[in-house]
């Protein structure tokens, strides 16, 4: 018996695993020790604890957990990155390279450092949304200390060439970070093979909790060192002052745990699953558009514009399926994704596009279910649009007078 | 964002879907919106000349819910009434009786915008309506 609604919104956040919650109970009531108390059986315990989920997210990217510094999620992690590496490194240059398609957190945190007399670069991609080496080695000036590059996008699922990039930026001897929380557990992530100096990571995109993340901060050739942005009791080698969230980090390493346990099934099941989604929406609806790279993306994500079809509208036509749109009607701003903007797709596509998110727990049933649904609303919402009746009639939307407003 | 249930009602069970023929001299079309603000939108009318009522409407929209309820209560509201009765609804009459939040009101003005439009369009193909209706009122 299907379930509704359906979620298939795993990019913006995941449910917590059964078995996350299971090891982060004893940690709130008998294991409630301060990771920091040196001196009794509540502190030592607590700190193994979370020394023993450090080690845990360390083996998913293939770090040293002494590389791990624990954050309150992926938006601070970005911040850590960003604003702590300008701080230390610069005396030795104010340039910083961010790519246009990254998260807000490190867009926003770019343009607060420009206020600070730092010079930001913000990389194009090309039509998929993928960061060309070309590109980004022509942007690079004897002052760049830094460039951030998601490893994977958050509404198109494009996968940027980690490997590339990471070399160049090792050639040049430039700190490289990336936002990798849409990539974990979804492709291997290796921080020794891309050759990345920084790594934003998040718990509630695996199946962990909302409240903890982490950064990873490389300590060998080269060793990496930032300006914290917390000042306090000098914990996590005084990169990032503050009590331990000790069961928000077990439940953060049995997250890590179980991707990785998952990492050689789940890509592959959810490739199997989002092409069955794809192909199920391509054979009923015509003027279908793929956003993103057709090939180098997540195996989770579909991210499609339904030309003629407001995606705010296409949303609440299927209130049994929680998806996400590009649209303006669903941003704050009033303005369609930059993301999309940023890939060139035009505004018009921007507004009817839709991002489904497969995940852990999503099921061939709810794709058929989804498939089906969607199918009945872009055609009934069709039906009622004007673009959609004009373009029938052979009418080019392009030549026709608008009235902007 | 969650939505008054009239939005959803009107959303859900649009009234007055579909096109009239925009050759006809009764007709009158207004088209307002464009595809890369998001919402466009299509109203039309058919004016007994006599009487200048507007006997029948029609809509097709491309927009989020809240810019389709709101040509769907417009068409409502303005079928039955004369061409000089529509043109004195106001957007803010739409955003009282839809409970629209402050980010949703353009949807409204364009609802307002595409009754006018509709009706500037019959009048242009019927200059004679204007002085006719003046004639009746008189």
């Amino acid at each position: 018996m299907l379930k509704k609604p359906v979620y298939l919104d795993y990019h913006a956040t995941t449910p917590v695993d059964p078995e996350v919650v299971e090891a982060m109970i004893p940690y709130f009531t008998s294991v409630f020790g301060n990771a920091a108390s040196r001196n009794h059986s509540f502190g030592w315990s607590a700190e193994s604890a979370v020394e023993t989920a450090r080690k845990q997210i360390a083996d998913v990217i293939g770090a040293n957990p002494k590389e791990i510094v624990f954050t309150s999620g992926a938006t601070e992690s970005n911040n850590l990155a960003l604003r702590g590496v300008a701080e230390m490194y610069k005396s030795k240059g104010n340039h910083i390279i961010v790519g246009r398609t990254e998260h807000k957190a490190v867009l926003d945190t770019a343009k607060f450092l420009e206020t600070q007399g730092f010079q930001i670069t913000f990389l194009p991609v090309d039509e998929f949304g993928m960061v060309e080496l070309s590109v980004l080695e022509n942007a690079i000036t004897e002052q760049t200390i830094l460039i951030s590059i998601m490893a994977a996008n958050n509404e198109i699922g494009t996968i940027n060439p980690m490997e590339e990039i990471g070399k160049l930026a090792k050639e040049k001897g430039i700190i490289f970070h990336s936002d990798a929380v849409q990539a974990i557990g979804k492709i291997p992530v290796d921080v020794q093979k891309w050759n990345v100096d920084l790594l934003s990571l998040t718990a509630h995109k695996i199946y962990g909790p909302k409240g903890i993340g982490a950064l990873y901060i490389r300590r060998k050739s080269p060793r990496v060192r930032l300006s914290p942005i917390m000042f306090g009791g000098g914990h996590e080698r005084g990169m990032r002052s503050g009590t331990l969230n000790v069961p928000g980090i077990v439940g953060f390493g049995k997250a890590a745990e179980l991707v990785l346990k998952n990492l050689s099934t789940e890509p592959e099941r959810l490739y199997k699953l989002r092409s069955r989604l794809h192909a199920g929406l391509l054979a009923k609806l015509d003027e279908t558009k793929l956003n993103g790279h057709p090939v180098k993306r997540l195996p989770n994500n579909l991210n499609v514009s339904f030309a003629y079809v407001e995606g705010e509208a296409l949303m609440m036509a299927i209130p049994d399926i929680a998806v996400s749109s590009g649209s303006a009607c669903t941003s704050a701003s009033l303005e369609p994704s930059y993301v999309l903007k940023a890939i060139g797709i035009g505004e018009e596509l921007a507004h009817s596009s839709i991002r489904f998110g497969l995940g852990r727990f999503t099921t061939e049933e709810e794709i058929d279910f989804t498939i089906e649904k969607t199918v009945e609303a872009v055609n009934r919402l069709r039906e009622m649009s004007p673009l959609y009746e004009m373009a029938k009639e052979g009418i080019d939307l392009k030549t026709v007078q608008w009235t902007a407003h | 964002m969650a939505y008054g249930t009239k939005v959803i009602d009107h959303f859900e069970k649009p009234r007055n879907v579909g096109s009239l023929d925009a050759k006809d001299s009764k007709v009158g079309t207004g088209i307002v919106g464009a595809p890369e603000c998001g919402d466009v939108m299509k109203l039309q009318i058919k004016v007994n000349p006599q009487t200048q009522i507007i006997e029948d409407a029609k809509f097709k929209t491309f927009g989020c819910g809240s810019a389709i309820a709101s040509s769907s209560l417009a068409t409502e509201w303005i079928t039955g009434k004369t061409v000089d009765e529509a043109l004195e609804i106001k957007n803010t009459d739409l955003v009282e009786e839809l409970s629209l939040p402050p980010v949703k009101i353009h949807c409204s003005v364009l609802a307002e915008d595409a009754i006018k439009a509709a009706i500037l369009d019959y009048r242009k193909k019927n200059p004679e309506s204007e002085t006719l209706n003046i004639a009746v009122e008189g």
